[in-house]
């Protein structure tokens, strides 16, 4: 197929961009670091790095924000794929946040995101004075997402700021940055759900078993289906788990990700179900449900 | 995401033909309110790439901003970006949109059309293989849509899709788009734009976007949608001129050292000879290395690891070429550069200079001229500002491997970098000839032995006796604004009413064809008004009497022109008025804007006018009017017998 006329599936030529833009980042910081979240998109981000570097080792380490409320299919994923894989993975967790007692019931979901996500978040990168991050957003995600550059610019205090963004050209990227600034690279940019779903599906890329419908405890509240996923999770009076078939579009922090009811087992299926879905990724994140505009305030904030 | 029907096929069939897709990045220019908003919206909703949740949101801001029609959607809204900006109405900046059909992923660059329009265009277009530019049918071809037009050319990007928007306003007249269509090709012939395609359109009702439209039988090509799902784009990339920058070496361990990058262009095969430059240093390729595989063969836009047979030093910034097939290799390069930010592009300022991995300290040499985005025409500059374009030549700290952007883009395009700010500040193109072009003294460079030349079998004395005139260049030189060329049209009319071959060489003119690599420093002026001689000569040698208006400010290079076409067949007029006077009929602003330090070496302000000693005739023209001013020519051309044989020539 690729030799047919020197041409490349249009895969083909996301994963030689991304790829580029990996190696960019490498070869143009002091201390960059790859941002692992578990999910679908960082699966992918990582497998594209791997490729970047190959037969090398990634010459930066990962590094997951925990706020201790993942599920734990998530964290024994992280666990056994870092280590098989041999990569250098750091986990940081905001231990200010731990011992205030922060968690998602009682601090609501906004104070529970922004200290134990955004400003942990802060934290790591202060404490290992990363000069880039990687991260796997894309730009179709979101609509306030569109414009987002490749290489986006932060500030010292990892502020982003929409006019202080630099012109991006080509594949020209601008590397220059002050100590104590840094940029937030993003190789995914140009990748929509359908093509990250389609490369996993095409490289074998191991993901998270959440992503697949199975039988799980969950309850439903203001129409979620939230997953009991241990004894922290607090049940409101008269609330009783059930047990359903679903799985997750996103994953988060569990008590604010939603379910969907599905009988999707295979990727194929997956693919199939999100191809025929009526509604938007980012329906399941509860985050978002408050106002439109929310993720650029999330962002200016220092949140992706 | 594309909502799609499964009772058609299974979802393997689905995901095999979908995996297969080309990727088409197109640029969307219009002009605030041209539609095209509307149009990305329509696209992306004819796509089904539209959830219900976001088609229910637009459909309620649709009744609080939006701007159709009660019950209508205004799919304007799907596209908007910012909350701020929303807010305002007005979109800044390029956003990138996607949505894909059966045959490819679509990457939309959605540019905004106003204010910062040359920055974000340009940023949008980088990575564009289409343009669609769009024209509202009630406006047509208006100044915005040159500046489209123009940046779209000077970014290399080689299909345009003319959208003749808002067909339905125009009652869908196939005259108002044959009118449009023909207004636009005649203007773009100037520009280097080869696959212009015109689609009549609505996007507000979806007419010929996605579907063939009814309401316009008269059209016979695709629609906007078929047509981006069709062209021929696979013959885009430079599969020709093999060029490897390295980004990054790899040595795992020590029995491996690799040249990780991305194939700039052209394709590379096991085995081949490279080149590594600058060094100039050989080995041969030993292995192609991907997570993936070995490769046989590989080839741009592939992202892949080179081993070499030999231990040659390479680092990151050099670049890997056949030794049969070199770019250039120099320290100065002249390029087209597109300004970006607010403080202006000065010389006497360093820059970093970022081309392929390779980082340089860049100055400018010399501004060679500034382009009008809006008019195309040329003119001196002392700087760049916001939003201009410019020829510059740059003198750089390393040399740079390169080829002219037209050729081969990956390898010839750069951007700058200021080095207080950090900012990007500028995008540069560079230009063929990049490697410096001769500076030397053409007008005393002798042609080469070898070339004989050929005398024409027909005589001067025939030439005369066919049209009754013995050719002559009228020389008319003065300041801007001393009414030399008025003069010379008028002239021109006056002899060709009176049966006389003539025609006029006009600097301005000739600085948008022959002359059209010429800037407005000593040396460009010197050497338009050389080839210009050289025209001259050969109109006089036809037996054409030509009128020839320039600034020509320097009295030796004037001495040269004559010399060229000979002493006996120039008439010198000196066109003059007090400064005032010259600048008070300025039209164009140049002084102006000289005062102000933005044109250099403007004569008469920043630069010396070394007024003609001797000259035929001297018109002060505050003095004289321009009829008068062609009587005195007139008469002096009569008296040194120009006109055999004839009383009079008016
Ligand atoms: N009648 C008609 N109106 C249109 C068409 N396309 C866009 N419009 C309207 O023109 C106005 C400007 O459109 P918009 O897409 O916002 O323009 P933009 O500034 O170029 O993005 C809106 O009121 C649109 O509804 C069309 O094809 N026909």
């Amino acid at each position: 197929m690729i030799r047919s006329g020197y041409n490349l599936t249009h895969l083909k030529v996301l994963e030689a961009e991304s790829i580029h833009i990996i190696r960019e980042v490498a070869a143009e910081f002091e201390r960059p670091v790859m941002l692992y979240s578990i999910g679908k998109d960082s699966a992918v981000m990582l497998r594209l790095a791997q490729k970047a570097f190959y037969p090398g080792r990634l010459p930066f380490p990962l590094l997951h924000v925990d706020t201790t409320w993942k599920f734990k299919a998530m964290i024994e994923f992280r666990d056994r794929y870092c280590r098989e894989q041999g990569l250098d993975l750091k986990v940081w967790t905001n231990q200010e946040g731990i011992a205030q007692g922060i968690n998602p019931f009682d601090s609501g979901s906004k104070k529970h995101t922004d200290i134990m996500k955004t400003a942990a978040l802060k934290q790591a990168l202060n404490h290992y004075q990363f000069d880039a991050a990687f991260g796997g957003a894309r730009r179709d995600e979101e609509k306030s997402r569109a414009k987002e550059r490749v290489y986006s610019f932060r500030d010292r205090l990892h502020q982003w700021d929409p006019k202080n963004q630099r012109p991006e050209l080509w594949n020209l990227y601008n590397s220059k940055v002050n100590k104590g600034e840094s940029i937030r690279a993003f190789p995914l940019s140009n990748w929509t759900e359908l093509d990250v779903w389609q490369y996993v599906h095409l490289e074998n890329i191991p993901i998270v078993p959440l992503y697949f419908a199975d039988v799980r405890p969950v309850v439903e509240r203001d129409g979620t289906l939230i997953m009991v996923d241990d004894e922290r999770m607090r049940l409101l009076p008269g609330e009783v788990p059930m047990m359903k078939k679903v799985r997750f579009r996103t994953l988060g922090c569990y008590p604010l990700t939603g379910a969907i009811e599905s009988n999707a087992t295979t990727l194929p299926e997956i693919i199939e179900e999100m191809l025929l879905a009526r509604n938007s990724e980012r329906q399941g994140r509860v985050i978002d449900h408050d106002e439109t505009g929310s993720m650029e305030q999330k962002k200016r904030e220092g949140y992706f | 995401m594309q909502q799609v029907d499964f009772s058609q096929e299974d979802i393997h069939t689905y995901l095999a033909r979908h995996q297969r897709k080309e990727l088409l990045r197109f640029l969307t220019c219009g002009s605030v309110d041209d539609g095209k908003s509307t149009l990305i919206g329509r696209l992306l909703h004819d796509t089904k790439m539209i959830y219900e949740d976001q088609l229910a949101a637009v459909k309620r801001d649709s009744e609080k901003v939006g701007t159709t029609g009660a019950g209508e959607i205004d799919l304007a809204l799907l596209t908007d970006g910012l909350k701020a900006e929303r807010e305002q109405g007005i979109t800044i900046d390029v956003a990138y949109r996607y949505f894909s059909t059966d045959r490819r992923k679509f990457i939309i660059a959605d540019t905004p059309g106003h204010e910062q329009y040359t920055r974000n265009m340009a940023t949008g277009a980088s990575t564009c293989q289409l343009a669609i530019i769009l024209i509202d049918a009630r406006h047509g071809v208006m100044t915005q849509t040159r500046r489209h037009s123009f940046i779209v050319s000077l970014l290399g990007i080689r299909h345009v899709v003319v959208a003749i928007n808002k067909m339905d306003l125009v009652d869908y007249s196939r005259e108002v788009f044959e009118r449009i269509k023909e207004e636009y090709t005649g203007f773009v012939a100037k520009l280097e734009l080869h696959d212009v395609t015109f689609i009549p359109m609505s996007a507000l009702k979806g007419d010929n976007v996605a579907s063939k439209s009814n309401t316009m039988p008269w059209y016979s090509g695709p629609p906007l949608l078929d047509h981006l799902e069709t062209v021929h784009i696979a013959g885009d990339r430079n599969l020709t001129d093999f060029r490897f920058p390295v980004q990054y070496v790899l040595r795992p361990n020590l029995n491996f050292r690799g040249f990780a990058g991305t194939i700039a262009s052209g394709v590379l095969r096991k085995g081949d000879e490279v080149m590594v430059l600058p060094s100039g240093k050989r080995s041969t390729v030993k292995s192609i290395v991907t997570y993936d595989g070995e490769l046989e063969e590989a080839f741009a836009p592939q992202a892949v690891t080179l081993t070499l047979a030999d231990e040659v030093d390479v680092s990151r910034g050099d670049m890997l070429v056949f030794p049969d097939d070199q770019p250039h290799v120099s320290s100065e390069i002249e390029a087209m550069v597109v300004w970006m930010a607010e403080q202006p592009f000065v010389p006497g300022r360093p820059y970093t200079l970022k081309s392929t991995t390779r980082q340089v300290t860049a100055e400018v040499a010399s501004f060679r001229y500034g382009v009008d985005v809006n008019t195309l025409e040329h003119r001196p500059i002392a700087r760049l500002a916001l939003n201009e374009v410019g020829h510059v030549q740059l003198s750089l700290t390393q040399p740079l491997a390169f080829d002219p952007y037209r050729i081969n883009a990956a390898t010839g395009a750069f951007i700058l970098i200021d080095r207080l700010t950090n900012n990007t500040v500028g995008a540069g193109m560079i230009l063929e000839g990049g490697a410096g072009k001769s500076q030397g003294d053409v007008w005393a460079t002798e042609p080469a032995a070898r070339l004989k030349l050929r005398e024409s079998q027909i005589t001067p004395a025939e030439r005369e006796q066919r049209y009754g005139q013995l050719p002559v260049t009228v020389l008319l030189v003065g300041l801007t604004g001393s009414g030399k060329s008025q003069i010379a049209y008028a002239l021109e009319r006056r002899l060709w009413d009176a049966g006389r071959a003539v025609t006029v060489l006009y600097g301005q003119n000739m600085r948008q064809g022959l002359n059209r690599d010429l800037g407005f420093t000593a040396d460009d002026r010197s050497e338009n008004l050389r080839r210009s001689a050289e025209v001259a000569k050969l109109m006089n040698d036809a037996g054409i009497i030509t009128i020839a208006a320039f600034v020509a400010p320097h009295a030796a290079v004037r001495e040269k022109a004559k010399q060229l076409i000979g002493p006996e067949r120039v008439l010198e007029v000196f066109c003059t008025a007090p400064i005032e006077v010259l600048r008070s009929r300025d039209k164009s602003g140049a002084y102006e804007m000289a005062d102000a330090g933005n044109i250099a070496q403007m004569p008469g302000v920043t630069a010396a006018f070394e007024e003609p000693k001797s000259p035929d005739l001297v018109l002060q023209t505050d003095q004289i009017s321009v009829e008068d001013s062609v009587n005195r020519i007139l008469e002096v051309m009569k008296s040194k017998g120009y006109f055999p044989n004839s009383s009079s020539a008016s």
